[in-house]
């Protein structure tokens, strides 16, 4: 008997091959699972990714002041540094035009980009714009541009001033980056360090990163044995025990903060404790809120269920047997601990490390209300930029390079953990 | 884990130190939380533990509720101070947080249930990279989040206004649903979409009638995150609100910073209320959705 194997391809009823029709089923599917998503996608991108792409671009962003003095801009760049002291003639003219003609309140925002570069251009402007008013309004065209301005005053002869425009005459600069950093230009267009009592930026963030690291090493020294004993205990009371993990985890940020206020103040709970129990004399009392002393404490406290909940969710499914197995092979209970037990919580405790660490750095709230004044991590100068000297570029500068921390430190997060495995409560 | 019965008494010292120091760990997560909660009805307008409230037997005299009164507007002569205001504000707060909560919540889980449907399918397109798009406004520090968006609404006139905040607390709070739900889609039986589609249930029908009823615990838990992100924000409420939109934690924020007021220590008391509920509510949803799923508790 003969078999007949067809060879033609398999077909659905309506004719068409099966995997031809296979393929339409499955991007119909890929395209239904899009559109669940999308609505959430776009709103997610235009709420909070093109503000933070925003910010990005503002922190090297100049355009402002270039759109105030284009034509002085212009001219300037032609000005041979090397030959003349002092820009020539049709820098001055423009200059004087510009001021003369140009819009006030994009003159003045132009006039607080100058006052970053060089203390004193805000006073000189206004000054000499005054006196330019008054010959515009005589309607007198002066001979000589140069003459007229240093005779209205005679910084316009000081070239200090003149060469503090190199930093500004570029639509994008790096100036705010080198601010958030202690950094600005000199006159010849170097970068140099800020003057001794205008640094502070590299201070904060070595303190940011001393903190976070503090924190993160104390929430692992409280963590451990806490997170071992509730894997340890059976259900019944490790789930009870949780609550005091949990509870804290799910309390208001403001209300814990507080509490750590009420808690650490010089007439607070924990000086009052000790001056009852003689530890202390009563005006021997410590100062340990509103400097760094409370940070420090006050974030282990609101980080360590970050800290808890990951080592906790790694010891559950590590088998008893093994430190038996050890023991029994003749290991000392700390060496069975030590090589056998140790090695198999890395991962929750990196994971929580790293958790505890990146929140920690980008931490604003607690060290704002607790840090008084040396306490305070970057995330103070942001919100001061932002919200008290309207310094926006240098505010998103700052910002700019903790996010670019914060990505790598969650990108080895993402390496290690995977994004994806963030549990909650 | 008890101690062996043949344990040193090294061994011993070393298990009772051990317990101490977690017992102290213990403590030390929770007493803060627990030590406001006498202070909010002391008569002392400083934040303290006064004498009276120490005294043994108790003095009736150095407890009231007149911090609590003064929490809820009632400004009458036994509630005022000289040191600290009493107005209107804690409860203009509260309303505000609730409808800025409310809405951002409902928002917030609608949008983010269906995406956590959508990534949960087997055939979802370039599942990772939206997912950690989806997540980010979870990673990146609140005050950066706040820097962006200040600067970015107010270019298009939305700061100085409730819906820039729900905006703002609207993203913050979906990544908080997606991470819930899609947990909760872990193990889903997806058959039982195809047998509903198969008896001829259309898929919005499927949803409302399958799929719904058994991830709500999910979504319920998602919803609770949501709302306490967003009832708990200050960061973006100070930038983004006008003075007088006053919430909750803005109000509590200028309490701490301003007028040191123990009425700041009633409203936390009444957050550590809400914060119990809501760490039962979703326990008890936990639990109850894993029995629904048929997983058996750890």
């Amino acid at each position: 008997m003969e078999v007949i194997i067809s060879t033609a391809e398999l077909l659905t009823t309506d004719g068409i091959p099966l995997k031809q029709s296979l393929k339409k089923a499955e991007r119909r599917n890929k395209i239904r699972a899009f559109f669940l998503v999308f609505p959430l996608l776009l709103f997610i991108v235009v709420t909070f990714v093109i503000p933070i792409g925003d910010m990005l671009m503002r922190s090297v962003d100049d355009s402002q002041i270039n759109t105030v003095f284009p034509n002085t801009f212009e001219e300037y760049k032609k000005w041979d540094k090397g030959e003349d002291d002092l820009p020539p003639e049709e820098v001055y003219k423009n200059l004087f035009l510009e001021l003369a003609n140009g819009d006030k309140r994009q003159i003045g925002k132009a006039l607080t980009r100058m006052n970053y570069a060089k203390s004193g251009w805000k006073s000189l402007i206004k000054k000499t714009s005054r006196e330019i008013k008054k010959i515009v309004k005589k309607g007198e065209e002066p001979l000589s541009y140069k003459d007229k301005m240093i005779e209205i005053n005679k910084l316009w002869a000081d070239p200090t001033y003149w060469y503090s425009f190199n930093q500004m005459v570029n639509e994008r600069s790096s100036i705010y980056y080198w601010n958030a950093l202690d950094r600005t230009y000199n006159e010849e267009g170097d970068v140099i360090l800020q003057d001794e009592k205008r640094r502070m930026y590299i201070k904060t963030w070595i303190r940011t990163l001393k903190v976070s690291v503090y924190v993160t090493f104390f929430c692992l020294i409280l963590g451990f044995p806490v997170a071992h004993l509730l894997a340890n205990l059976p259900l019944r009371y490790s789930n009870l025990l949780m609550i005091f993990v949990l509870l804290p985890f799910w309390t208001s940020l403001l209300v814990r903060t507080t509490a750590w206020i009420v808690m650490l103040q010089q007439n607070g709970v924990i000086n009052g404790v000790l001056v009852w129990l003689g530890i202390l004399s009563d005006d021997g009392r410590i100062q340990m809120v509103y400097n760094e002393t409370g940070t420090l404490i006050a974030m282990t406290q609101i980080l360590l269920p970050f800290m808890i909940l990951p080592l906790y969710s790694v010891m559950r499914v590590i088998p008893k047997s093994h430190m038996r197995a050890a023991q029994n092979l003749g290991a000392k209970p700390a060496m069975a601990f030590w090589r056998v037990y140790l090695p198999q919580t890395i991962p929750g405790m990196s994971a929580g490390g790293l958790l505890v660490f990146v929140l920690a750095i980008g931490y604003f709230i607690t060290p704002e209300l607790v840090g008084g004044k040396d306490g305070q991590l970057i995330g103070h100068w942001i919100a001061y930029h932002l919200k008290t000297t309207l310094n926006w570029g240098l505010c998103a500068a700052l910002g700019s390079i903790l996010l670019f921390v914060m990505l790598i430190f969650y990108w080895l997060y993402n390496k290690i953990v995977g994004i994806d495995n963030i549990k909650l409560g | 884990m008890a101690l062996p019965s043949y344990a040193s008494p090294v061994q011993r010292t070393y298990y009772y130190a051990y317990l101490f120091f977690c017992a102290v760990v213990f403590f030390f997560l929770i007493a803060p939380l627990i030590a406001i909660v006498p202070i909010s009805f002391s008569v002392s307008p400083f934040m303290v533990f006064t004498d009276g409230m120490l005294a043994w037997p108790p003095d009736p005299e150095a407890w009231s509720l007149r911090w609590y009164k003064n929490m809820i507007g009632d400004c009458s002569a036994d509630v005022v101070s000289s040191t600290v205001p009493c107005s209107k504000k804690w409860m203009v707060g509260t309303v505000n947080s609730l409808f800025i909560g409310i809405i951002a919540t409902a928002i917030a889980t609608a949008l983010g249930t269906m995406a956590a449907l959508g990534l949960s399918r087997p055939h979802m397109p370039y599942k990772a990279l939206i997912m950690s798009i989806l997540i980010s406004p979870m990673i990146v520090p609140l005050i950066i989040t706040a820097a962006g968006m200040f600067f970015f609404y107010a270019r298009i006139n939305l700061v100085y206004t409730f819906t820039g905040v729900i905006l703002a607390h609207v993203a913050l709070a979906t990544p908080f649903v997606v991470i819930t739900v899609t947990a909760t889609l872990v193990g889903f039986d997806m058959n039982m979409v195809k047998a509903a589609q198969s008896l001829g249930a259309r898929p919005i029908r499927t949803f409302f009638k399958v799929i719904m009823p058994l991830i709500l615990p999910g979504i319920i838990s998602g919803a609770l995150f949501a709302f306490i992100t967003s009832f708990d924000e200050v960061v973006i409420v100070m930038f983004m609100a006008s003075i007088d939109q006053l919430t909750i934690p803005k109000q509590m924020w200028a309490g701490i910073r301003q007028e040191i007021s123990p009425v700041i220590l009633c409203m936390a008391t009444c957050l550590v209320i809400l914060s119990i509920v809501l760490l039962t509510t979703v326990e008890l949803l936990r639990r109850r959705s894993e029995r629904l799923r048929g997983i058996k508790s750890r």
